[in-house]
């Protein structure tokens, strides 16, 4: 709603079409700054894994007391000796990060190879000594001399990847690798639920108590199917159990389970926001430092929300944003520094990533609608309701066809905005699709996700929707942020979906004569299906309106990679 | 006869009002009311056929002005037809084979000479003109040469013509003959109605193999009935069911199968395209069949059929005879379709306010469309199975033939102007 309204203002100023355009390059290039570092962590990293080495017998053996005090030791001692500790490292450091380019991952990759497992702890070990050392400098020194807080970033940098990993991998009981987290083009597999074994393990973890639904349709055992309704009452009674949960987190989750949240943006906001209270309310554990505690805690978290609702591509990119941020957040800054600061980044990718965006995504879809057209929408899709109304704001004349589909019916409620705001609308029902095609001049639609192979991953029904437009010959214009693009490819709608509840099948809303099926829910060769999503292939699909311009679904691919990643999320 | 005018308007009003649903139940009113039309019909002593023609298209006439969009009625007034042209021309052939085998051995009729070999020179017209009305010319008429053209205009004339000839003969009998074959002809056509499902349904042995997965889009009596018969003789088979809003009869559709021990999975609409990919063949029902293969079906059924297009999942239609329509569609969406009441997407409670937004013209913001069919055109179809066996949709047109006369495929245009 909020959104709705920020994006209404005619806000000129915001856009000017050009700057968010042209950020993401400016960006790019800004970004020399962050390579620098990251790759200067990687030096410091080799250094400071050799470093750690040589003085392994005292860091394990020795209990965290020791180290502490041996952190006290550097603080003792001036400030501008700490690179002289790194003896060897220290000058041949400074050098590539003087004339190095940009080989940062060319670098990295060796190098990355080379670190096995008793290195890496070693490594942890070493970067444990240093953040305490670091954090009882801050205590001491303050902003003393100007040398060592240049320094001092680039050798914190270098600590929090592989703390993350390895809260990470802690709490999944896995192994994984940090190269593996580091190559982020190969998503880590999803959670499969015919694997029984690992249902049962997730089912001791879980929080939400869930039990199974019964009649499962075989095609679809591999995604989780829980009784609906059942979890609501047993998890708010379980509510002053859960004390590690915060309460924003919680109702939020509540929120997702009941569906009173819906929508790509407005849950991915919901969670943010949430997090943001988390993050604002977090306070170190004594002995704990904050990256790796808070992306425990956010894990948790999320996997919680996960066990409401699963969650859609976009809130993962949204997610892993958010830990990077924190995994990259410089050890010496302060913890109320550090809160702010990711606090800040949180508001800035709601502000950019999706309210600008959406922005930015009206006023390019805007030009696509003259006077005359029929314009169809399927379902309920925010950024198409925006266009539309600032279509009409513009005073274009256009004449809106809604298609909606049971059991959601959430045409109805863009229906009614729309009518209410003076748009004359006609709305017909997912089977009159080829019907009502014949006078459409124009098909926008919604998209949760877009996917790297250009298939568009949205609600159930768009993918009808567009095959019928794809066959009258009539453009099909998916409109979509670019924070929602994903690397992971799809070629149906089975492998990857999700599972509403079924017994809404059964029941139509105001239809008080569609009773069939009341009394046969308990028999067993009856299966009822509610699919949430589908994957609409890419040859149905004319053009994508982005944050990054109109695009063919060709182009997707190019996009993720091109803006995707650390220059998506991190500026 | 008030008792069958009464029956007629009777049939009008529910025809109007929609009250009968389906084309069967549809098909085996109209035929059930043209049979105590012709048995109520006073037949004249001449040109019986002509007087049992012009009451049943007056009949017929008013009840497909009654439900256009049914094109059952008219299809089943046009077999009615049919059969009386037929039973008339078979009797006529007979009475004059008879006529000629007493001319022959009496040989004493004086004014016979020259009438018999013009009546067997008829009724070889007759058979041709019957053949080259719908059927090819056989190789005898080829032959003989007899010009087709010269042929057919007979053919409405023949029934008095003949009439006219063998009247000495022996009228009565063959009144009551004409009436009474009809009769018995139009009650075989009901038959045939009723017992459609069952012909069908023997076939669907031979199309549905084990461990299939089949798609079926709202509910339909013959769908129905066609996959019990294939789960009796021992298949195993999955179906999904698409529940077909806006009127939901998948879910009775569903619940029919489950009563009968099928497998069956109910999707929404809108879950087709995605649940398709793993499907083997759509079955589905249809309204009617056009001349071209084009289907008219229950709305929703144009986008399965594209998925399935897709998808190359074939798409059966099974249809009856009764809904073999002989005309050719054009803008089928529109000129054989019928919007119904927007309550059942709309709660009109709910939307009250709504609806009676006027913008500056007067006219509501807000429209509802809500058509009851879908256009499938004939190259989304794979196979239509009917009663007679699997067909393609290319040879639909042939097909229609046989069960209708080429003068009754204008007989609604003619009588229109008529009035």
């Amino acid at each position: 709603m909020q959104l709705k309204r920020k994006s209404y203002n005619p806000t000129e100023s915001l856009l000017g079409a050009s700057p968010p355009l042209a950020s993401p390059s400016s960006r790019v290039i800004g970004d020399g700054e962050f390579s620098e570092e990251s790759s200067v962590g990687w030096f410091r990293r080799s250094n400071s894994a050799k470093f750690a080495s040589s003085f392994s017998g005292g860091f394990d053996l020795t209990s965290v007391k020791s180290s502490e005090t041996m952190g006290f030791h550097q603080v003792k001692k001036p400030v501008v000796a700490q690179p002289k500790e790194e003896k060897s490292g220290a000058s041949a450091v400074v050098e590539p990060q003087v004339n190095k380019g940009l080989s940062s991952s060319s670098g990295a990759k060796p190098s990355k190879e080379k670190t096995t497992k008793a290195e890496r702890r070693a490594l942890q070990e070493a970067q444990r000594a240093a953040k305490a050392a670091a954090k009882a400098m801050t205590v001491s020194e303050g902003v003393s001399t100007s040398k060592p807080v240049k320094q001092q970033p680039a050798q914190k940098k270098d600590a929090p990847p592989p703390a993350s990993s390895i809260a990470a991998s802690d709490r999944k009981g896995g192994e994984r690798s940090m190269e593996k987290e580091r190559r982020k083009d190969i998503p880590a597999p999803r959670m499969q639920f015919d694997d029984r074994s690992r249902v049962e393990k997730a089912k001791k973890r879980a929080v939400v108590n869930q039990s199974e639904a019964r009649n499962r349709v075989e095609l679809f055992r591999h995604l989780p199917q829980y009784e609906h309704g059942t979890q609501l009452p047993d998890l708010e009674s379980k509510f002053f159990q859960l004390d590690p949960m915060h309460p924003a987190v919680y109702k939020v989750g509540l929120q997702y389970l009941a569906g009173d949240i819906s929508g790509g943006n407005a849950r991915c906001i919901a969670m943010l926001q949430a997090f943001q209270e988390v993050i604002k309310d977090y306070s170190t554990p004594p002995e704990k430092s904050l990256t790796r505690d808070l992306t425990a805690k956010i894990s948790s978290f999320v996997s919680f929300f996960i066990e409401c609702r699963p969650f859609s591509m976009s809130m993962g990119n949204a997610i892993r944003f958010l830990k990077s941020r924190i995994a990259k957040l410089p050890l010496t800054v302060s913890e109320s520094e550090a809160k702010a600061s990711l606090c800040a980044d949180i508001d800035r990718f709601i502000n950019e990533k999706i309210v600008l965006a959406d922005n930015v995504i009206i006023r390019h879809a805007v030009t696509k609608i003259t006077d005359g057209d029929v314009l169809l929408t399927y379902g309920s899709s925010c950024v198409v309701e925006m266009i539309l109304l600032y279509a009409h704001e513009l005073g274009k004349r256009f004449h809106v066809v809604i298609v909606d589909s049971h059991p959601k019916l959430e045409g109805q409620g863009l229906l009614r905005r729309l009518v209410g705001k003076g748009l004359r609308c006609t709305y017909t029902h997912i089977n009159a699709v080829s019907y009502i095609m014949h006078d459409v001049t124009r098909v926008f639609l919604g998209s949760s996700s877009v996917l790297s192979n250009g298939t568009v991953y949205s609600r159930v029904g768009t993918a009808c929707v567009a095959m019928v437009a794809h066959a009258f010959h009539v453009p099909v214009l998916i409109c979509c942020e670019a924070y929602k693009f994903h690397e992971r490819v799809l070629l149906d709608s089975i492998c990857s979906n999700e599972l509403g509840d079924p017994d809404a099948i059964s029941k139509v809303p105001g239809r008080m004569d569609i009773n069939f099926l009341d009394d046969l829910t308990n028999k067993d060769n009856l299966q009822l299906l509610n699919l949430m999503y589908d994957a609409t292939p890419s040859e149905y699909v004319s053009m994508i309106i982005t944050d990054y311009g109109m695009i063919p679904p060709t182009s997707v691919p190019v996009i993720v990679r091109e803006y995707g990643r650390e220059h998506l999320w991190i500026q | 006869m008030p008792d069958v005018q009464a029956l007629v308007n009777d049939f009008l009003i529910k025809l109007k009002k929609r009250k009968i649903e389906g084309s069967q139940a549809t098909a085996r009113h109209t035929a059930e009311l043209l049979r105590s039309v012709i048995s109520q019909q006073r037949v004249p002593y001449t040109n019986q056929a002509a007087a049992l023609i012009d009451a049943v298209r007056a009949v017929g006439e008013k009840l497909i002005a009654a439900n256009p969009v049914e094109l059952a009625v008219g299809n089943i007034v046009r077999r009615v037809l049919h059969i009386i042209r037929e039973e008339d021309l078979s009797l006529t052939t007979a009475a004059i084979a008879g006529l000629n085998l007493s001319a022959a051995s009496d040989g004493d009729d004086d004014d016979d000479g020259e009438q018999d070999e013009h009546t067997v020179l008829s009724a070889a017209a007759v058979a041709a003109a019957a053949r080259s009305t719908l059927r090819p010319p056989s190789l005898q008429t080829l032959l003989e040469d007899i010009p087709e053209s010269a042929a057919i205009p007979r053919t409405s004339s023949s029934g008095g013509d003949s009439e006219g000839k063998s009247k000495s003969a022996d009228k009565s009998s063959r009144t009551r003959r004409l009436k009474h074959d009809v009769i018995e002809a139009v009650n075989e056509l009901i038959q045939d109605i009723t017992s459609c499902h069952e012909q069908i349904a023997e076939q669907a042995i031979e199309h549905i193999h084990q461990n299939e997965v089949i798609l079926t889009l709202g509910s339909s009596k013959t769908v129905l009935e066609f996959l019990y018969a294939a789960k009796e003789k021992k298949r195993s088979f999955r179906v999904f069911v698409a529940e077909g809003a806006p009127r939901y009869q998948g879910h009775l559709l569903a619940k029919e199968l489950v009563a009968r021990g099928l497998q069956t999975t109910l999707i929404t609409d809108s879950a087709v395209f995605a649940i398709i990919s793993r499907v083997n063949m759509v079955i589905v029902g249809a309204h009617a069949v056009m001349a071209n293969g084009g289907v008219i079906a229950p709305v929703g059924l144009n986008m399965v059929a594209l998925a399935a297009q897709k998808h190359a999942v074939p798409f059966v239609v099974l249809a009856g005879s009764h809904k073999l329509c002989p005309l050719y569609p054009h803008n089928p969406e529109v000129l054989l379709n019928e919007l119904r009441s927007p309550s059942e997407l709309l709660d009109f409670g709910e939307f009250s306010d709504c609806l009676d937004f006027g913008s500056g013209t007067g006219s509501p913001l807000l429209h509802v469309v809500n058509p009851a069919f879908d256009y499938v055109p004939p190259k989304l179809v794979s196979l239509f199975i009917t009663d007679t066996g699997g067909h393609n949709p290319s040879y639909m047109y042939r097909l229609i033939a046989d069960y209708y006369s080429a003068d009754d495929l204008v007989v609604r245009r003619r009588n229109a102007l008529g009035n």
